[in-house]
């Protein structure tokens, strides 16, 4: 902004953003922009999961396993499940409840 | 070819600065001389942009001005107005509740809307709020009020010391509930200063309890409203009680509330008397509110007085302000504040969305002035917010609803007044205060002119005004 000064706090967080749309001049030196998350599984909070209290496996809310799971169809990741969109789409159907029924998740065999 | 046309604002300037208030943004630009020529040139109306912005630096001055919302193109597109980013509206969680500990009043005001002709709630209801309904109403506010970690009570009557009783053992029972909630409660209390005893002004000094004392000025301006009931004058009264008050050692702010009417418009004086000799930190003015044609209510030559009256307590704010001193005119102050953070409101006040109002006998209302009156109720301290009927208020009463409201530049700070001012004067609370706007307008340019000054004289005043503000 050349031609107009912001004058009051609304103004000055409105003058930071439109800047910050722009985007400004970056020299070399300056850090680069800050990597992209894509929105997906780092937004999804299911709690028990990864480690228990104790930082190990053994004490999880849910089973290892809903890992998995949850990998084919809720959110995707890059893990080695079957695809449900167009080879396997009765991959989990029998488990209905991934914490109960993950032990009758299919066996695929490309 | 583009048309381009200027959007709503207001235009003012300090010293030297040209400044625009945007509507409905608030925001406050100030203007270089190729800025103010292109909004100059759209004053009568659409231009051509070619034609108005010849040179490169005029091109990107008229840039700036679109990307800010100050002009617009003519071709339908517009900024996106607020309504159409207006979601339905979910009442918020609670942050304040006002308890009407009672509604009967040791005094006669002539001009009292609780007990005068221009009550809104029926005068059957129970006279005193008993400690378990205030408890009960303790407990809602806690209980709807997540996850906000500030929440406030504000203690009001009728004459709110008539239930010292019951006021006491609720500050106590309130600062529990806090402390187990993982809360801060803060308290506030409005008083007419007749019974106020040692042993209350050291409750709330101890208890940091905001006071608001409301009194009309000298012993004659108070007198000619506020009065017993045998008509006799309460001034000589309360003026030592008040001064005991103002003397104790305290932490917070002790404010005067002065209504204003006909017989008592030389708000220079009562400010004077009221800060200089009794020692208030702050003064703030409300007109009377009330139905037309009452001897004491304010006509127009009374809000021209009014607004000329408010003229020179500005000029001597500003004054002050200039050699960073502060002076407790609180009408001002507090639109300062709405101006310097550049607020936006979609309500005129906190009535419905945070704020709620308890009568005596449990009924939660709009605020402490419907309380208790039936129609504007939304539940029972007892069982609980009525959800339906908050959300309808919340609908009706945006204002991107009101059609009166739509042209107008104030809209966004003033969103079409006082719901009970509303519901005395039109019988329905969702009315404009359509006889205020010329005024309203009024004093929001001089607030605004008040603003361009102090920020060009001296700009650190506003940003130490804020500290105190939130403090």
């Amino acid at each position: 902004m050349r031609h107009l000064k912001a004058r009051n706090k609304k103004a000055e967080a409105v003058f930071d953003w439109l800047e910050d749309e722009d985007g400004d001049v970056a020299a070399l030196q300056q850090s680069p922009p800050p990597p992209h998350y894509p929105a997906g599984c780092t937004t999804v909070f299911s709690p028990g999961w990864e480690v228990d209290s104790a930082g190990g496996t053994a004490g999880l809310c849910q089973p290892v396993e809903r890992d998995l799971y949850d990998c084919y169809k809720t959110c995707y990741w890059p893990a080695q499940v079957p695809d449900y969109l167009n080879n396997h789409p009765d991959w989990a159907k029998k488990c209905a409840s991934a914490t109960q029924d993950w032990r009758k998740i299919d066996l695929v065999f490309p | 070819m583009t048309v381009v046309h200027a959007a709503e604002m207001h235009r003012f300037r300090a010293k030297t600065q040209e400044l625009a208030f945007l509507v409905p943004s608030s925001l406050i630009v100030e203007l270089d001389p190729e800025a103010r020529a292109i909004l100059d040139a759209l004053e009568r109306g659409p231009r051509l942009a070619e034609e108005i912005a010849q040179t490169p630096e005029a091109l990107q001055a008229l840039r700036e001005l679109a990307r800010v919302g100050a002009v617009a193109r003519e071709d339908g597109v517009l900024p996106t107005p607020l309504s159409a980013l207006a979601r339905p509206v979910e009442p918020p969680p609670l942050s304040t509740l006002v308890l009407n500990v009672t509604n009967s009043c040791n005094l006669s005001c002539r001009y009292c809307y609780e007990y005068g002709e221009d009550r809104v709630a029926p005068s059957e209801a129970p006279a005193l709020m008993s400690e378990e309904t205030a408890r009960q109403a303790v407990d809602l506010l806690v209980s709807q009020s997540a996850p906000r970690a500030r929440l406030q009570i504000t203690f009001f009557g009728g004459e709110t010391l008539m239930n010292w009783k019951v006021v006491r053992p609720t500050v106590e029972y309130a600062r529990r509930r806090a402390l187990d909630s993982g809360r801060f409660i803060d308290f506030s209390l409005t008083t007419n200063a007749t019974l106020l005893t040692d042993e209350v002004i050291q409750f709330l000094s101890e208890n940091r309890i905001g006071i608001t004392v409301s009194i009309d000025g000298p012993r004659q301006a108070t007198d000619a409203m506020r009065v017993y009931s045998d008509g006799r004058g309460i001034y000589d009264v309360i003026a030592p009680r008040i001064k005991k008050l103002l003397a104790v050692e305290r932490s917070r702010p002790i404010g005067a509330r002065v209504t204003v009417t006909s017989r008592t418009l030389d708000l220079r004086s009562i400010f004077s008397h009221l800060v200089g000799e009794i020692g208030f930190d702050e003064v703030g003015f409300a007109p009377v509110t009330t139905a037309q044609g009452r001897d004491y209510a304010i006509d127009a030559n009374g809000y021209d007085r009014l607004l000329e009256e408010f003229r020179h307590l500005t000029d001597d704010f500003v004054a002050a302000a200039l050699e960073d001193r502060y002076v407790g005119f609180s009408n001002l102050s507090d639109l300062l504040g709405e101006i310097h953070q550049g607020v936006t409101k979609a309500y005129p006040c906190g009535a419905g969305l945070g704020l709620l109002g308890v009568a005596p006998g449990g009924d939660v209302g709009l605020c402490h002035r419907f309380a208790g009156s039936g129609d504007h109720d939304f539940g029972h301290v007892a069982t609980g917010l009525d959800v339906e009927k908050r959300r309808a208020h919340l609908e009706r009463g945006h204002v991107d609803k009101r059609t009166d409201c739509r042209t107008c530049w104030v809209r966004s700070l003033c969103a079409g007044g006082c719901y009970h001012e509303a519901q005395v004067r039109f019988g329905d609370r969702f009315k404009a205060n359509l006889h205020m706007c010329e005024w309203i307008r009024a004093w929001t340019a001089l607030g605004l002119d008040a603003y361009g000054a102090i920020l060009e004289g001296n700009p650190g005043f506003l940003e130490r005004f804020d500290e105190r503000k939130a403090g």
